[in-house]
């Protein structure tokens, strides 16, 4: 992964490890954890976000897609690696230097009722980041509040009015609206549509592209719903336990997708149409998602994967480019040999890396 | 089984909450019929009245403020509506159960799966000690929960969030219920587990051959759950009709609405999704007209000013709109258009 100039962020092996302890004298003497547990919640992500695109960042819960996003914000700090935005490394900057920074990388939270403050007018909590980068003063202020509310589809006379007095997607405007003050570059969308009305949702995935359009945002688009994800992307990176698994642009992970993980998690989304649903048949993982408390060895999925042979307990498998520009990290997969499928009827093992 | 073979009859029933802002009309005026193994839908928005609809025929609605104030609730031949608190208590968890949305919620935390269990058959079933235990096993094993004998003294916070929806189900399906009620069984989970949740739904119906009531947002859930759908909007039933009719020619323009705003993976690149306009209503100030009329793109002057009529479009299918017959037949035009479509999505139906 280069840093060539289409690249607004380029992460390099970034890690998110959280430590729980165990392991030492003590537990070893009073039966606790033999080893030292760590939640390894983002484990090696390497990626680039191209300017101006979407990338969906799609997993299960617990897969490490909000950790990873924060973790480029620094709103987790990262154990290790590198994210890059204008040839700075955000992750080793100062807390003073990335708070500059973040006038050009903002975030979108999940949930409406829990990310803005319920004792601020909504002109307050607008106006608070334009404040604090001081980017206008007095009466402009209010005048560009209210610009705001108007792009993302608030009434301008609402400004003096509080959270509570809005619904779920008219508090995800104003979500909006703040991470839109300072003019962002880059926005870290986690979960913008989860908590909302299915008829809500579309509005609000609909003005953040209308957004992206007119202000040249590029977005990262964390989500579980794979159907919001298809929609938004231009690419989609699927996630599961801290790492990346699969990576190609949206048309290409939904209809010719590698990874036995990704052909799962798309089978398993209901389709709105009794005819389509009488007739597939859906790919039904085993489990649930293990534990990133020491996850399983060698290759995370190996524990639900149908293909899975005595080799991906041992190999951690990398993202590999298997076709131009789609990106798959499982070891019975190669350029040469692309479909799963065909490998295990072949009886073919350890292939490629 | 009385009734023509309908487990369960609703008729007009309407239930009402005395609020600070008003009477609040959350469910009004809901009738249909469920026979032996059917299983329906109810389809709607948050606060659209799909969970009191349930509750109401669990008779758990809270009184005051609520009530139910008019209509019919006969579960095979018994009127619901009629039967002491005790009366219902022996129909509730054994004839009728119910799955909720939230399984971190709804077991007790300080209680094992086997104690909580093993309630249920005890309270109704008469099991002495050991019988209730070994059921409980035999039910964990049923809905697919591994190891299911030394898994069982566990508390509850030691299972998985799809782990504890199997428990609920498992809880709920101990009596061999005639009803199962099931209300966003799967929302909180992840998709694979979503997947593995209704297949277990779908199979245990199938073994058993109880009727469910599923009551959900995601209208790909009950595309391939249900055998007809009820589309409830601001209390009041939007559209009725068997699930493949719905799903192919809607007769409501609120239904249609919401159809067209689910991704699609026919949708073209680069165009908008489509949205339904607007908020959903405040339940307690209705506007004279038509519920949906402030977002309705084909609202008349006539769906502002008069409340609109429950249509028959045909024997099953209806539609409460001023212009539901309009709606039907556009939609039947815009079906044979979209046929052509669906032979190539068939194979990847999101790709």
């Amino acid at each position: 992964m280069n840093q060539n100039g289409n690249n607004l962020i380029s992460i390099q092996n970034l890690l998110v490890h959280y430590d729980l302890g165990g392991g030492g004298l003590l537990d070893r003497i009073t039966g606790g954890s033999k080893v030292r547990r760590v939640v390894k919640a983002v484990d090696g992500v390497s990626l680039d976000i191209k300017k101006g695109e979407t990338l969906g960042l799609v997993g299960e819960s617990g897969c490490g897609k909000s950790t990873l996003g924060k973790a480029i914000l620094r709103l987790t700090e990262p154990t290790g690696g590198q994210v890059f935005y204008n040839g700075k490394d955000l992750a080793h900057l100062s807390q003073g230097a990335m708070r500059d920074e973040r006038r050009n990388l903002q975030m979108i939270f999940q949930d409406p009722y829990a990310s803005l403050n319920p004792r601020m007018t909504v002109g307050q909590i607008i106006g608070e980041p334009i404040r604090t980068f001081n980017l206008s003063n007095g009466g402009n202020i209010d005048a560009k509040v209210q610009d705001l509310m108007e792009t993302v589809g608030l009434s301008r006379r609402f400004t003096k009015r509080y959270p509570h007095e809005f619904s779920g997607g008219q508090r995800q405007r104003i979500g909006i609206a703040r991470a839109l003050a300072v003019d962002p570059e880059f926005i870290v969308a986690d979960e913008p549509i989860s908590a909302l009305d299915v008829s809500i949702q579309a509005q609000i995935m609909n003005l953040m592209e209308k957004l992206q359009t007119e202000k040249n945002l590029t977005y990262l688009f964390i989500s579980h719903d794979l159907r919001a994800i298809r929609h938004v992307s231009d690419r989609v990176a699927v996630m599961y336990l801290g790492k990346i698994v699969e990576l190609a642009d949206a048309k290409t992970v939904y209809r010719e997708p590698l990874m036995p993980y990704t052909k799962a998690l798309i089978s398993a989304v209901p389709v709105p149409d009794p005819q389509i649903e009488a007739k597939r048949t859906r790919i039904i993982l085993k489990g649930d998602v293990p534990s990133p408390i020491n996850p399983p060895s060698g290759c995370h999925f190996n524990t639900r994967c149908p293909y899975a042979i005595s080799e991906c307990k041992r190999i951690e498998p990398s993202l590999v480019e298997i076709k131009p520009k789609h990106y798959a990290a499982c070891i019975r997969i190669s350029p040469e040999h692309p479909h799963i499928e065909e490998n295990e009827k072949a009886g073919l093992g350890r292939v490629g890396n | 089984m009385n009734q023509n073979g309908h487990i369960l009859t609703v008729n007009d029933l309407k239930t009402y909450f005395q609020t600070e802002d008003g009477v609040v009309k959350a469910v009004d005026g809901i009738t249909f019929t469920l026979s032996k193994g059917e299983t329906l839908g109810i389809v709607g928005e948050s606060g659209s009245g799909k969970s009191v609809t349930n509750l109401s025929i669990m008779r758990l609605i809270p009184e005051p403020p609520g009530k139910i104030v008019n209509g019919d609730i006969i579960f095979d031949g018994i009127d619901v509506r009629k039967l002491s608190i005790d009366d219902v208590r022996k129909i509730r968890g054994k004839r009728i159960a119910m799955i909720f949305q939230d399984p971190m919620t709804s077991l007790n935390p300080f209680l094992k799966i086997s104690t909580q269990l093993m309630e249920v058959t005890e309270l109704h079933l008469g099991h002495n000690k050991r019988q209730a235990y070994a059921h409980a096993v035999k039910m964990l094993e049923t809905v697919g929960i591994p190891d299911a004998k030394s898994r069982i003294d566990n508390y509850p916070h030691e299972f998985s969030g799809g782990m504890r929806q199997r428990v609920m189900i498992a809880m709920a399906l101990s009596c061999d219920p005639e009803l199962l009620i099931a209300d966003e069984p799967t929302t909180a989970l992840d998709v694979t587990i979503q997947a593995q949740i209704l297949e277990l739904i779908k199979d245990l119906k199938a073994r058993m051959g109880t009727s469910v009531i599923l009551i959900t947002h995601d209208l790909g859930v009950v595309a391939g759950m249900t055998d007809k759908i009820i589309v409830m909007y601001a209390g009041k039933v939007f559209e009725q009709a068997p699930t493949a009719e719905l799903f192919a020619t809607p007769a409501n323009p609120y239904t249609k609405g919401l159809l067209r705003s689910v991704p699609d993976p026919a949708h073209e690149e680069g165009t908008d999704l489509y949205q339904i306009p607007g908020l959903p209503p405040d339940v307690a100030h209705l506007p004279p007209g038509c519920p949906f009329v402030p977002r309705c793109e084909r609202a008349k002057e006539i769906c502002h000013a008069q409340y609109p009529p429950f249509v028959q479009i045909n024997a099953n299918h209806y539609s409460l709109c001023h212009f539901a017959k309009e709606v039907y037949a556009e939609s039947i035009q815009e079906n044979s258009t979209k046929m052509n479509l669906k032979a190539e999505i068939e194979l990847n139906p999101l790709g």
